[in-house]
């Protein structure tokens, strides 16, 4: 079994990819900028929304259910929509589903597809699939479509043109669709994608969807999204093809209430998503004629095998995490070297990959908590990253490693309160050759990552526990006197 | 009341003059401070970076050690945030049911400093006097894990003569974060300079906060960059007194 996530086995570590990120001043203003207004107003709808707290509870609760009998909803959903004419197809890898999805578009005879935004193809890296077999697809998705056509990579999961703003979309409008003018006033813009959609809706036969949700009890699929593109490429082709991770499942039709009060104001700060659609097979005459839900696992039923990480598979891909994570501010989502960026990425994609890759991700965080609070389906994400940071640490063992050898070292000099004193009293005769006039403002290996911009004050000459000792004496000649 | 200190390992070799203030502040308060000689570290640094192993014996020795204290009181609220999160889970792991039994009956009677004085000694004014300029920084796991809310910030309200000034961006991570801080020093550093802006456009001449950590790693930007700002644990502001003004 191969399993991928987008380019992710290539990609540097994240401090590497960091790095060079935090010298591009433009695309942090614009991370900033984009990530400032969603999280304003999402803290505005969902102060509103009195039963917030409840909702999420409730969320958590259907999705801890539905994951510990995906198996049924997984069938039922098969029957349902298999019921009312869909085809239900199992991918168990990337490489599965690529190719289950490309002899589909070949089989009827398709040359094109319209795309809606959808993580899931990125994560099986489907557009390249898709151009290896001389298939040309078309994102329509704004933002996806403005990522394609600027050669680019998405750096956020709802948003995945955040790192560009309207000068810089102009540029790769004008240099995409051959145009000679073009202001960068939004408007103009969106008429411009317009324009350039209109023709693609109009004449390709093959859609191509992601799931938002599927719908256990009547085999529906639902896909939400802003711009109604999306509608058009799910009822103009007289062919859809689905593809959705096996989580995507819930029980019933009735779930929705939840889903989507939590999901609109979780990602962009909206009450309502503008166009939610819901279709159940095919209907006669009416909207495509071919439906095809193909479900992928990709590493997913070994995540749902390990108790601690198992919420992982929770996420509605919201992005609530990556708008209000501090890391994922100053980086932005390509620093994270998969389409999975911010906190979920850094928790998702190292389970997808089984850590191969990806072993710098779980640290990729400061433990503050901002993702877990805002997490509309209540991921506890420090405490799976601490779970992942523990794999990483006992895969690493293995080798001689500088960082374990001193964490073991600490650990035993911690073991009695001896061993704890004697070391204090080391540290501070040890430390003279780091000290320079009161300060210490160079240290050697990893710890120079701490001088490179911060002083720091020498080991005091007396501890608390010394200090301690004189003050219970001090008190007790007091006492006798 | 009998409180006992657990001072942290970092307070105890970095900042002892934190324990001394929280000493000082309690026995002016009438109470009995305890410091047990055994107490070494809670395992945080350990357990967050992955050691999950090194930080079981330093669990079963912090249990060990407070077992019997009637309270108590540890001045980090990172800290208190290890202890509260994850001693029962690792109890559980380990698969000693008299260790699990052990940390229900003990979480209960650990408090940060903040919550012993205000929710369990029914305290906001604590008769402190300090005459500066103060911003306060509220901590990630002061504010995500305890949920202290704004309690330091009436116990400063009723410090006399301070002068108490609101920071931009109060609930930003400071870019600590522990080994986060090496690991990725530069994102880190990033973070960091956010702050140092919020704590500098402020004009205040101390910045303080419940964590010693957090502390030291704004005043290693300020004091490098030369702002003249300093930083000072909660626990030193509420320690001092006409009689005896820290400086």
């Amino acid at each position: 079994m191969t399993i991928r996530v987008g380019e992710a086995a290539e990609a540097p570590s994240f401090q590497k990819a960091a790095f060079k990120l935090l010298d591009d001043a433009q695309l942090r203003k614009n991370v900033r900028h984009a990530t400032d207004v969603i999280t304003g107003k999402r803290a505005i709808v969902v102060k509103e929304q009195q039963d917030w707290q409840q909702l999420r509870a409730t969320a958590s609760a259907i999705k801890q259910h539905t994951l510990a009998h995906l198996d049924e909803y997984l069938l039922q959903f098969e029957a349902a929509c298999t019921a009312d004419g869909g085809h239900v197809h199992w991918a168990s890898d990337a490489d599965e589903a690529n190719r289950i999805i490309v002899d589909l578009v070949k089989q009827y005879s398709g040359k094109e597809v319209i795309k809606v935004k959808t993580m899931t193809s990125d994560e099986i890296g489907l557009n390249k699939a898709f151009e290896a077999n001389g298939i040309h697809p078309h994102e329509t998705d704004l933002a996806d479509m403005i990522v394609q056509l600027g050669h680019d990579k998405p750096s956020h999961i709802v948003v995945p043109a955040l790192h560009k703003n309207r000068q810089q979309v102009r540029e790769i409008f004008m240099e995409a669709m051959g145009l000679a003018e073009l202001s960068d006033k939004p408007e103009d813009l969106t008429n411009a994608a317009r324009r350039y959609l209109r023709d693609k809706f109009l004449n390709v036969n093959i859609g191509f969807s992601g799931a938002n949700y599927l719908l256990a009890d009547t085999g529906g699929v639902c896909v939400v999204e802003s711009e109604g593109n999306g509608r058009m490429c799910v009822t103009l082709p007289e062919v859809l093809i689905t593809l959705a991770g096996i989580e995507k499942v819930i029980p019933s039709f009735r779930d929705l209430e939840v889903f989507l009060q939590l999901l609109p104001r979780s990602a962009t700060g909206e009450r309502m998503n503008p166009y939610n659609s819901l279709w159940t097979g095919i209907g006669k005459g009416n909207g495509p004629q071919h439906f095809h839900v193909v479900l992928l696992d990709n590493g997913r039923t070994r995540i749902l095998a390990d108790p601690e990480a198992r919420q992982t598979l929770h996420c509605i891909r919201c992005g609530a995490c990556l708008n209000t994570c501090p890391v994922y501010r100053q980086t932005g989502g390509h620093a994270y070297g998969s389409i999975y960026a911010g906190p979920i990425g850094a928790i998702l994609t190292p389970q997808l990959f089984d850590m191969q890759h990806s072993q710098s991700l779980p640290y990729a965080s400061s433990l503050c908590g901002a993702c877990y609070e805002v997490c509309p389906v209540k991921i506890n994400i420090p405490e799976v990253l601490i779970h992942l940071r523990g794999r990483v640490v006992r895969e690493q063992q293995s080798g001689a490693n500088i960082e374990a050898l001193g964490m073991k070292a600490m650990a035993r000099i911690f073991s009695s309160s001896r061993s704890f004193e004697a070391a204090q009293r080391l540290g501070h005769i040890g430390q003279w050759p780091f000290v320079s006039e009161g300060w210490v403002k160079h240290l050697p290996g990893m710890l120079g990552n701490w001088t490179a911009v911060r002083d720091m004050r020498p080991l005091p000459k007396q501890s608390f526990r010394s200090w301690w000792r004189e003050h219970e004496k001090a008190k007790k000649e007091n006492a006798d006197a | 009341m009998r409180i006992s200190l657990f001072i942290t390992c970092y307070n105890d070799t970095l900042f002892p003059e934190t324990g001394k203030s929280v000493v000082r502040l309690l026995e002016r308060l009438g109470h009995q401070v305890e410091f047990p000689l055994e107490q070494t570290c809670c395992g945080q640094m350990h357990y967050n970076t992955g050691y999950q192993i090194e930080a079981g014996p330093l669990m079963r020795r912090f249990v060990e050690t407070f077992k019997n204290a009637e309270a108590v009181c540890v001045p980090s609220s990172s800290c208190v945030a290890m202890i509260r999160d994850h001693y029962l889970k690792m109890a559980e792991t380990a698969g000693d049911p008299g260790l699990v039994q052990a940390v229900e009956s003990l979480l209960p009677r650990v408090y940060e400093l903040s919550e012993l004085l205000v929710n369990k000694l029914g305290l906001e004014d604590v008769n402190a006097y300090y005459p500066h300029c103060v911003t306060y920084h509220a901590s990630c796991h002061s504010l995500r894990s305890l949920h202290l809310n704004d309690l330091p910030l009436r116990l400063l309200r009723k410090v006399r003569g301070i002068d108490l000034v609101e920071l931009q961006g109060i609930d930003q991570c400071c870019g600590f974060g522990g080994t986060f801080a090496v690991k990725n020093g530069d994102v880190s550093a990033a973070m960091l300079a956010d702050k140092l802006r919020c704590v500098e456009n402020t004009r205040a001449e101390v910045c303080t906060a419940v964590d010693n950590s957090c502390l030291m790693h704004i005043f290693g930007g300020l004091h490098r960059q030369r702002t003249g700002i300093k930083t000072v644990h909660l626990a030193e502001i509420l320690a001092s007194t006409e009689d005896e003004a820290t400086q």
